[in-house]
């Protein structure tokens, strides 16, 4: 089997007396997306943190390729080929929604030490991320500045953008959260051909996105990683049942 | 609403019409006035690339104002006593030749601005605006107990320095070259917030995840951002003390550093002629309320509250209608 593209091996957080991250160990193979769904407050968040390297670990190890990327910063895990979105919008909310699809392909190309070239009338940088733009089927509203957009077009920039960096997985954070039955399918359509392109670890509420999408789902409760299998696994563990699903065993 | 390029373009007209009729009307010191505004003008410009469109509020720019008014004070000093300049280990001549004088300013300018950027970057918000500010009082102490230089007293150069083929005693022509300075500046502004550089400085204002994940480090972005910033005022710094032939301490203080930021909000942050604006507002106030008043400042304060609650843009935001900081 190749090795996998994302490994985490015992990660842990705490937050004084409260421990988010206990002893997670997953991966993420080649071509496929992995679900990780949890109760609210279960440290899903916490642990993307960790793994896009906002946020550092007290114990344990991160992997990109089989490269230790642990003591690695943000940036260059971004670098390294980690494609990110954020749950919450991390956006340049007052520059349009092209220019944030922009600073993606200047992040992809590391050309942000040129000051004097127009990144305008740079055919390369703004067809790259015209492209992105079309594929999340974003292109109509290019010109629309993003405090203006909704929470649903929102998180489909921050799919664009991660686009725009042709990174070796994305880690998405909710991508279809706020895009309404009829957004929500077209973005889990959308998601559903991306793995090919890309693996994809997936943080997601929708239970019909997770059930449509995932080869394989983790279950995080307390921090701790209860479950790791395939739809049919989880459906039938009793263990997840009890601890997340709500129905008495 | 009139569009943004033609207010820009009415404020240069403007800023070079007015000196060529105080000119032909013989109002000399009309023309003092409006390169005085020039200075200023550029100072800010320098500020406004930090502050503007970094989002870095330094309450610490007259440190680079100061650092390139000594820098004149300095080298003029040495030529006009015709004393060199001992570093120790080697010694070098005293200057009255202004390109060098600029170029010594945007050096050491830059370089303080490296320094001071490398440690304040560190911090973000109010820790950024006071340790900023630290550094301006850091400054203005040393060149108040620098004995050498003036100290407290400042340090007078008899002859405005010179610049090949013009006479530079002469106020319009003086003015001519702070203008040239200011639009080369702005053109600067204007192509590094066009360039992929402006772009992510933009973003990393707004969001400093956004940039950190396309994989860009808005800190070293902001520090080039702060650097460039410090060089232009310390230019603009070299230029006032030649107009006034006289530096001292108070080109370090933080009421100056105070002064920049408050005329760039007047004339719109993050836009390209706010501190121009801003500075033509602050001279004319300075100028005709501080004639009529001592007490001008309470008019200023009033001005820049009704700016903060109700004008974000400043006055070219009022003019284009445009409230965003599009540069």
């Amino acid at each position: 089997m190749s090795e996998p593209v994302l490994s985490t091996h015992g990660l842990r957080k705490s937050f004084g007396a409260l421990t988010a991250t206990d002893n997670v160990s997953i991966d993420l193979r080649r071509g496929e997306i992995h679900a990780i769904i949890g109760p609210n407050g279960a440290g899903k968040t916490t642990l993307i943190a960790q793994i896009s390297g906002s946020l550092a670990s007290d114990a344990g190890r991160v992997e990109l390729e089989g490269r230790d990327v642990t003591s690695l910063g943000t940036e260059a895990r971004a670098r390294a080929g980690l494609g990110r979105t954020f749950q919450i919008s991390a956006l340049a909310m007052e520059d349009t929604v092209f220019e944030n699809v922009l600073l993606g392909a200047v992040g992809a190309t590391s050309g942000a030490w040129a000051l004097f070239r127009s990144v305008i009338h740079d055919r390369n940088l703004t067809d790259h991320a015209m492209q992105a733009l079309e594929r999340v089927g974003l292109a109509g509203a290019h010109r629309t500045r993003c405090a203006d957009l909704s929470h649903g077009q929102r998180r489909q920039l921050e799919v664009a953008v991660a686009l725009t960096l042709r990174p070796r997985l994305f880690v998405m954070d909710e991508p279809t959260a706020g895009l309404g039955a009829e957004g929500s399918r077209a973005m889990t359509a959308f998601l559903d051909g991306l793995r090919v392109e890309a693996p994809i670890l997936l943080v997601e509420h929708d239970m019909d996105a997770v059930f449509a999408l995932a080869d394989r789902i983790s279950v995080l409760v307390y921090g701790r990683i209860i479950a790791t299998g395939t739809i049919d696994d989880i459906r039938a563990s009793e263990e997840v049942r009890e601890a997340y699903l709500g129905e008495p065993a | 609403m009139i569009g943004e390029r033609y207010v820009n373009g009415a404020v240069l007209i403007g800023l070079i019409a007015l000196p060529l009729w105080a000119l032909s009307a013989d109002e000399v010191f009309t023309i003092t006035l409006t390169t005085r505004a020039a200075i200023l003008a550029l100072a800010a410009v320098g500020l406004n690339i930090a502050l503007g469109i970094g989002g870095m509020v330094s309450f610490g720019h007259a440190v680079f104002f100061g650092l390139g008014g000594y820098a004149m004070g300095i080298l003029a000093f040495h030529a006009q006593t015709f004393s060199p300049l001992d570093f120790g280990l080697f010694a070098l001549p005293g200057t009255k030749s202004m390109p060098v004088i600029w170029l010594v300013a945007t050096v050491v300018s830059a370089f303080a601005a490296w320094i001071i950027g490398l440690l304040s970057l560190r911090t973000a918000g109010v820790y950024f605006i006071m340790i900023t500010l630290a550094f301006g009082q850091m400054f203005f102490y040393f060149a108040i107990s620098w004995g050498a230089y003036g100290g407290e007293d400042g340090l007078s150069i008899y002859v405005r320095n010179s610049f090949v083929g013009l006479d530079t005693l002469m106020p319009i022509q003086f003015f001519g070259l702070c203008f040239a300075l200011l639009c080369l500046a702005l053109l600067l502004q204007w192509r590094l917030r066009r360039s992929p550089f402006g772009l992510a400085l933009n973003a990393a204002r707004q969001s400093t995840e956004r940039v950190q994940s396309v994989g860009l480090n808005p800190r070293q972005l902001k520090l080039l951002a702060f650097v460039i910033s410090g060089a232009i005022t310390g230019v603009a710094g070299a230029l006032f003390a030649d107009l006034n032939r006289f530096v001292s301490p108070t080109m370090f203080s933080w009421q100056l550093s105070g002064e920049l930021i408050i005329l760039t909000i007047i004339g719109g942050v993050g836009r390209l002629m706010g501190p121009v604006i801003g500075a033509a507002i602050f001279i004319t106030l300075e100028h005709w309320l501080g004639g009529l008043t001592d007490f001008w400042h309470v008019w200023l304060g009033t001005i820049l509250l009704a700016i903060v609650l109700f004008w974000r843009g400043g006055v070219i935001g009022l003019l284009t209608g445009k409230e965003g900081p599009h540069v």
